[in-house]
C-alpha cells in the first residue's frame, strides 16, 4: 500500500475510533452534557473522566512523539503555532461555551449524531455549519 | 464511570492514532471547516477522519451499542445554539477536541486558557438557564 493510501485509512480508523470514543463514554448525548455543566444544580461531573482520560492518553503519545524527527506514515508533524491568547481566542471561547451550554452538543458530537436523523440534530448541524461560514466571512481563513 | 474512563481512552487513542500516524491534531473544528476546503490536497485528511466518525454511530448500532440522544426540541435554541457554536469555535481556533483533549495534552497555555473559559461559559449559560426557569 502506497503512502497516500494508508494516510487516508489512519485518518479513517481514527475517525472511526473518536466515534466510537464519543458513544460509549456518552458524550454525544446533550442531556449527559448539560448535567456535566449543571454545576450549581443536578450536577453530574462523570465527563470529567472523558476529558482526563482523554488528555492522558493524548498527552503520552505527544510525549512520544517528541522522540521521532516525523510521524509514521507522513513527512511532518503539523503542530499548532499558535500562542496568543488575546481577544479573538476568548470571545471565541465564550460564544461556543454559550452554545455549548445552550443544547449541550459541540462539534465532534454534533457530527457523530448526524446518521441518528434525529431532526433536532440535524437542524443544529445546518446551523453548526452557516456559523462556521459566517465566521469564515467575517474573520477570514482560520488563524 | 467505567463507560467514561473507556470512551475517553478510545479518544485518546484516537487522537494518538493521528498524531503519530500522519502528525495531525484532531481537532472537529477544523474537521468542520474542511467540508468547505475539500479541493485542498492538504485538507483530504480531514475528509477521511469525519467519513470514519459519521460511520461510527451506525456501525456502533450494527454492533448492538445503545447511544442515547436526548436533546431538547425548542427549533430556535437549536438554531441559535448552533450558530453560536459554528462561529465560536471557527473564530477560537478550537472546541472540546483539538483545544481540550489535543491542545491540553501538548500543554499549550493558549489552549488550556480557551477550555477553561468555554467551560466556564458553559456553566454559566446553563446556571443562567436554570435561574430563568428555561426547560429544555
Amino acid at each position: 500500500m502506497n503512502r497516500q493510501r494508508l494516510s487516508s485509512l489512519v485518518a479513517l480508523a481514527s475517525g472511526l475510533i473518536f466515534g466510537f470514543g464519543l458513544l460509549v463514554s456518552g458524550m454525544n448525548n446533550p442531556a449527559k452534557v448539560r448535567a456535566f455543566l449543571d454545576v450549581f444544580g443536578a450536577w453530574e461531573p462523570a465527563l470529567i473522566a472523558v476529558m482526563g482520560s482523554a488528555v492522558t492518553v493524548f498527552a503520552l503519545a505527544f510525549w512520544l512523539g517528541r522522540k521521532r524527527s516525523a510521524p509514521v506514515c507522513a513527512s511532518v508533524f503539523h503542530e499548532p503555532t499558535l500562542t496568543r491568547i488575546d481577544a479573538r481566542l476568548l470571545s471565541g471561547a465564550i460564544l461556543f461555551g454559550v452554545g455549548w451550554g445552550l443544547v449541550g452538543l459541540c462539534p465532534g458530537p454534533a457530527l457523530v449524531n448526524i446518521f441518528t436523523l434525529n431532526t433536532d440534530v440535524l437542524l443544529f448541524v445546518a446551523a453548526l455549519l452557516l456559523g462556521n461560514r459566517l465566521a469564515h466571512l467575517v474573520v477570514g481563513p482560520a488563524k | 464511570m467505567m463507560y467514561e474512563l473507556a470512551g475517553g481512552t478510545l479518544i485518546g487513542l484516537a487522537a494518538a492514532l493521528l498524531w503519530l500516524g500522519i502528525g495531525r491534531i484532531s481537532g472537529m473544528t477544523g474537521v468542520l471547516s474542511s467540508v468547505f476546503q475539500s479541493w485542498q490536497p492538504q485538507r483530504r485528511w480531514a475528509l477521511w477522519f469525519l467519513a470514519g466518525l459519521l460511520l461510527a454511530y451506525p456501525l456502533f448500532r450494527l454492533l448492538g451499542g445503545e447511544a442515547p440522544v436526548v436533546i431538547t426540541d425548542h427549533k430556535g435554541l437549536l438554531a441559535a445554539a448552533g450558530l453560536l457554536v459554528g462561529f465560536g469555535t471557527y473564530i477560537g481556533n478550537g472546541c472540546t477536541s483539538g483545544h481540550g483533549v489535543c491542545g491540553m495534552g501538548r500543554l499549550s497555555v493558549r489552549s488550556t486558557v480557551a477550555t477553561i473559559t468555554f467551560i466556564l461559559a458553559g456553566v454559566a449559560t446553563v446556571a443562567m438557564m436554570n435561574q430563568l426557569g428555561v426547560q429544555v
